[in-house]
């Protein structure tokens, strides 16, 4: 089966980025919008025709669903060694496009509503078709470097987007911090291609990841301080990850990322950009379950678990809402981390690799659906705290329904999407790791609490008198919230084992009754704990945080990790260690030929007739030079 | 007159056309007209030079040779391979888009186009020289109107900062001297004629002991002009204090003629000294990439932040160059290629950001996108180049550093090529301070609110400058096989 035409799913997008770019200022807003939305349709409707005959017309050979690859060298770096471009469809990248294209399309259209009359309307879809572009390039490389090369593109296009109210001081420090934190990990992920690219002699994911092959067969053959060097290679490309994916400790750019405008909150730091860090260990899963039976794989179950109960446990304090939706964000991709760090390889094994990659699915449309939702809240009230809202679903129905949908979804109740995808995920869990599962369970009520606490805060609680009576938002924005409104009903019903697994060849899942009930119960007693707390005004949780007092100003900073940050950044690198660079280069390196250079200044004041400012002198002088150098030469042949 | 020897002749013919051109007006036009003829020339020579490859596998082509000193047996003898060809063509487009981006910027009179065309045609020679002694020529040629160009038509303290960098320079030639000589008296070690033929003599065995004598001084006298730490400091002065078109051709092609000895002269004739030196000046050049990348950071003068930069970038040269093996060297010499193009853009940049605000201190500047967009996003394109993302220059030539430099599998080497690499993310630091502080942010003096955006002359120059670097960025096949290919002859030495 041919799919060459795959390629134009990047390409497409990264045209309407170059022309709206280039002729930025010719086009005019109305019709860049029309543009973008245009395009990534067109890149829509292919991925999903991709997915078709992928998943449906091509035949599965000795029941495993092929690999197809096809490339062309970039650069050569030896003989052997090469950078390829091409496009590697398998199943998870066929699922990864299908999320990409979705999403983004929604929040094109979505953004012609939310963007409208803003001043840099076409830079906006501008960005945004760099943005799709790169994530398509990411998610169908077919080597390290090709994805760390998209890697780094979708970095600059998140970085261009968070600061794109430009000259918002906290945005620009926003989106220094995301390109910054980001590119300290990226400096891990690098180190890890490099060491890979040496002890295996290829960038290749086919190559590496074939269990039989030499890359992962000969992982024993250099250690370093105790460990394979694949396993330092691993773990140094999961930092990578973890940085996108906002894993503990690289988490501390997101939440500040939230400065950008909302629909880029919901397309980049929701459901696409963020879960590059899963989609890159899930790319290299053979290699991270085989090499020194999976050492490098522990330390992705536990990060991811641990940044799933620390995310969970900072989003209950938070006010404002979108920071409750970046950390709900952090927990749900520490769940996909945990899901894979717990996977088998074989047939129902790998339920935990399948679990982590239909979460993925499931949480890329709840998840944008409820930044938009929240985009739509704040594009009515103005204001991203919840001490602005209240009330407000008498004003926006529709806001309303979908926002609760996807809180249902994200809570893990039956019959929505969450639901399927988070038991498969406790499901795993429970079977590898108990550990894990009840840091799982756990997560999963704080989850349902924070969610309901902020769905009460905005559309129930108090009765908030509004200056300007809030409405609903337009077709072009409500659209989109119930196009994902009712996926996030119905995407839980993909039987999802059959098409995506670590083996590719699928299986058959079951609902596990007793865990399924366990976790729904969890959920369900968060919400009721929030309809308690929030569902009218009360002052029960004022006094719960008092009775909490130091943990929850803890929590409610963060754990200062922002302080941490500054810290290192202002005290450390800009003071302790730049500044007395810049002082040393002044003050030794350069006072030592200033020294020189002063005695010359004063030779120069005493014979300084000579600089006449004629160009004939000059000329002579460097003549004369010429002739003492040529006469210099001469001395020390002779000599 | 051969294909070759054009490059340094035209340059002399614009020069005479200066001399009898009447008003500012005219000496521009024939400036222009002469780096047109020489970016035609270029251009020209990359499909001479492909064509004639092809039937041709000696080490170099378009060879030429004339007696110019019989005692000595010094000749005239130039040659060209891939790396040459390439720098010839940064060389051409620096100059063309120098004398475009100074056009109406800044009132320079008709004699300093003369300087800037005798610094452009010692550059020339340089790179097309086979001959030790006329390469040590073309070197000086190039180096000395430097002092002219800052001395007389910078700013600042610019008496100081031309004194400067030209004892500093000159003082590195006395040395590299030295170490040419040393190479020419050792160049009949198998028994034959005394020679300054690169070619000749790197055929020749010359003794272990001369080498490991005259390796570090030729390197070193190359490394100063490339910035090598701690023979750096020249260089931050000096561009502060430079014209805009004089800084660019500075950093962009002059600081390569460094790198580009250090390889063809020290690395190629002395490969043995190279390899028992090596060590030494990796903890040098290592040190100065991270160095000059930390300096960077707490500078708030623009050219200060560049120049510091250039010490980190062109560190990075050296750093390559001393792995020895074509990976790295082939990324030693896309970096000097990058670097060329790259810091020349930020220079004329610099320069026409202090043309409309009339100060070059971050701090006093703010929100400059939104006043002069066309050049700020620039800038911003600039920056996300110099920090290695990727689709631009810098990206390419950096990874095959990395790359080459992870075949040594030493601790050593290992700790070097980690630190080295990660300069990588205090790039990103220094580089989105001053996006972020200059560029993005609130605008500072509303004096800055009727600035005009960039003038058609300095777009043309920004493109001519851009285009190579977005080139080489996105496909940078060609031109890393047209270097690989020629690095071939050169690894052998070090092998």
């Amino acid at each position: 089966m041919n799919f060459n035409y795959v390629i134009l799913i990047p390409l497409i997008p990264l045209a309407v980025f170059l022309l709206l770019g280039i002729f930025y200022k010719k086009i005019k807003p109305a019709v860049s919008g029309y543009i973008g939305v245009f395009g990534l349709l067109t890149s829509t409707v292919l991925s999903y025709y991709t997915a078709f005959q992928y998943f449906f017309v091509q035949e599965k050979v000795d029941g495993v669903y092929q690999t197809f690859v096809s490339k062309t060298t970039w650069m050569n770096f030896t003989d052997t060694l090469a950078i390829d471009m091409g496009i590697l469809i398998d199943p998870i990248s066929v699922m990864m496009l299908i999320v990409v294209s979705t999403i983004s399309l929604m929040v094109h259209i979505y953004s012609r509503g939310y963007m409208k009359g803003d001043e840099g309307y076409t830079k906006f879809f501008a960005f945004l078709g760099l943005f799709s572009f790169s994530m398509f390039g990411l998610v169908l490389a077919t080597n390290l470097f090709q994805i760390y090369i998209f890697w780094e593109l979708v970095g600059v296009s998140s970085f261009l987007l968070i600061g794109y109210y430009y000259t918002k001081p906290s945005a620009v420090a926003a989106s220094k911090k995301a390109f910054i934190v980001t590119r300290f990990a990226d400096l891990g992920f690098l180190i890890g291609i490099l060491i890979v690219g040496y002890y295996t002699g290829t960038y290749d994911f086919e190559t590496l990841n074939n269990p039989e092959g030499n890359a992962i067969l000969s992982w024993a053959s250099t250690s370093f301080m105790g460990l394979s060097v694949l396993t330092w290679a691993l773990i140094l490309i999961f930092i990578g990850g973890a940085g996108k994916s906002a894993m503990f400790p690289l988490h501390i750019w997101l939440p500040d990322a939230m400065e950008g405008p909302t629909p880029v909150s919901a397309l980049i730091h929701a459901a696409t950009m963020v879960v590059a860090g899963v989609y890159l260990v899930a790319r290299l899963f053979p290699m991270y379950y085989f090499v020194e039976d999976g050492f490098a794989l522990n330390v992705v179950a536990y990060v991811g678990g641990f940044s799933s109960l620390f995310a969970a446990i900072i989003a209950v304090t938070q006010n404002d809402i979108k920071r409750v939706l970046a950390f709900s964000t952090m927990s749900q991709l520490g769940y996909m981390m945990m899901a894979l760090g717990v996977s088998g390889y074989d047939g129902h094994e790998g339920v935990g690799y399948m679990a982590s990659m239909f979460h993925l699915f499931t949480h890329a449309m709840f998840k944008a659906l409820l930044f938009l939702g929240a985009g739509s809240v704040i594009h009515a009230v103005h204001s991203n705290y919840l001490k602005d809202m209240g009330g407000l679903r008498k004003y926006m129905p529709i806001t309303n329904i979908t926002f609760l949908i996807a809180a249902l979804a994200i809570s893990g109740v039956p019959p929505f999407a969450g639901f399927w995808s988070k038991d498969e995920i406790l499901v795993a869990a429970f079977e590898h790791n108990k550990l894990l599962y009840f840091v799982g369970l756990f997560v999963a009520g704080l989850t349902a609490f924070y969610m309901f606490r902020i769905y009460f805060g905005i559309f129930w609680g108090k009765d908030t008198q509004y200056k300007h009576a809030p409405h609903e938002s337009p077709i072009a924005m409500t659209f989109p919230l119930m196009f994902l409104g009712a996926l996030s009903v119905v995407v839980g019903l993909i039987p999802f084992s059959e098409f995506v697994t670590a083996d590719k060849a699928g299986f058959v899942a079951h609902l596990n009754y007793p865990l399924a009930a366990i976790a729904v119960g969890v959920g369900v007693v968060g919400i009721i704990l929030s309809y308690i707390f929030y569902k009218k005004e009360n002052d029960l949780a004022e006094k719960f945080s008092k009775a909490f007092g130091v943990f929850y100003k803890w929590t409610f900073n963060k754990f200062y990790f922002d302080e941490i940050y500054l810290f290192v950044t202002r005290k450390i690198i800009f003071n302790r260690i730049s500044a007395p660079i810049a002082y040393f280069d002044k003050k030794y390196v350069d006072g030592f030929m200033e020294g020189m250079g002063n005695k010359t200044v004063v030779v120069s004041e005493k014979i300084k007739g000579i600089q006449s400012g004629k160009f004939q002198d000059y000329a002579f002088a460097f003549l004369a030079g010429f002739v003492i150098l040529a006469m210099v030469f001469i001395y020390l042949w002779t000599k | 007159m051969d294909i070759l020897s054009l490059f340094v002749t035209v340059p002399v013919l614009t020069i005479l056309a200066l001399v009898f051109a009447k008003g500012l007006k005219q000496a521009r036009i024939v400036a222009m007209v002469g780096s047109l003829i020489q970016l035609g020339m270029a251009i020209n020579l990359i499909f001479a030079y492909f064509k004639e490859r092809a039937i041709n596998d000696s080490i170099m082509v378009f060879t030429k040779d004339y007696m110019w000193f019989e005692q000595f047996n010094i000749h005239y003898t130039v040659g060209v391979d891939g790396i040459s060809v390439a720098l010839l063509i940064l060389t051409s487009i620096v100059v063309l888009a120098g004398v475009f981006i100074s056009w109406t910027m800044e009132d320079l009179p008709k004699e300093f186009f003369i300087s800037l065309l005798v610094l452009s045609s010692g550059v020339y020679g340089f790179f097309i020289s086979l001959d030790l002694f006329t390469m040590f020529v073309f070197y000086e040629i190039a180096v000395i109107p430097m002092y002219l160009l800052i001395g007389i038509w910078g700013s600042g303290p610019k008496e100081y900062s031309a004194m400067k960098l030209t004892l500093m320079l000159m003082g590195a030639s006395a040395v590299l001297l030295v170490g040419i000589l040393g190479i020419y008296f050792n160049s009949n070690a198998d028994g034959g004629a005394l020679t300054f033929n690169i070619l000749e003599i790197s055929q020749v065995n010359i003794p272990f002991e001369a080498q490991k004598l005259f390796f570090p001084l030729t390197f070193i006298g190359f490394a100063v002009l490339g910035a090598l730490f701690p023979f750096h400091t020249w260089s931050p002065d000096g561009h502060a204090s430079a014209p805009t078109a004089v800084s660019m051709l500075h950093a962009g092609v002059l600081m390569k003629l460094g790198g580009y000895g250090v390889f063809r002269v020290a690395m190629f004739l002395l490969p043995l000294g190279a390899i028992d030196w090596s060590w030494f000046f990796i903890i040098l050049s290592a040190t100065g990439v991270i160095y000059g990348a930390f300096g960077a950071i707490k500078q708030n003068d623009l050219k200060y932040i560049n120049a510091y930069s250039s010490v980190s970038h062109l560190g990075m040269v050296l750093f390559a160059l001393l792995m020895l093996n074509k990976t790295s060297w082939n990324g030693a010499i896309m970096q000097s290629l990058s670097h060329g193009f790259m810091t020349a853009l930020f220079f004329a940049l610099i320069g026409m950001i202090y043309s409309r605000t009339h100060t070059r201190d971050i701090t006093k500047l703010g929100g400059l996108l939104k006043v002069i967009p066309f050049i700020s996003v620039i800038y911003v394109i600039a920056g996300l180049a110099s920090l290695g993302l990727p689709g631009f220059s810098g990206f390419v030539a950096e990874m095959n550093i990395f790359v080459g430099a992870f075949q040594h599998e030493d601790m050593f080497h290992r700790v070097a090529t980690i630190i080295s690499v990660s300069a990588i993310v205090v790039t990103a630091v220094y580089i989105l301070r001053v996006v972020g502080i200059m560029l993005m942010g609130p605008i500072k003096n509303s004096e800055f609110l009727d600035m005009s955006d960039a003038t058609w002359f300095e777009k043309t120059g920004i493109l001519l400058l851009l285009i190579p670097i977005i080139g080489m960025g996105v496909a940078p096949l060609w031109l890393s096989d047209m270097i690989m290919a020629s690095l071939q002859p050169f690894i052998k030495g070090v092998l």
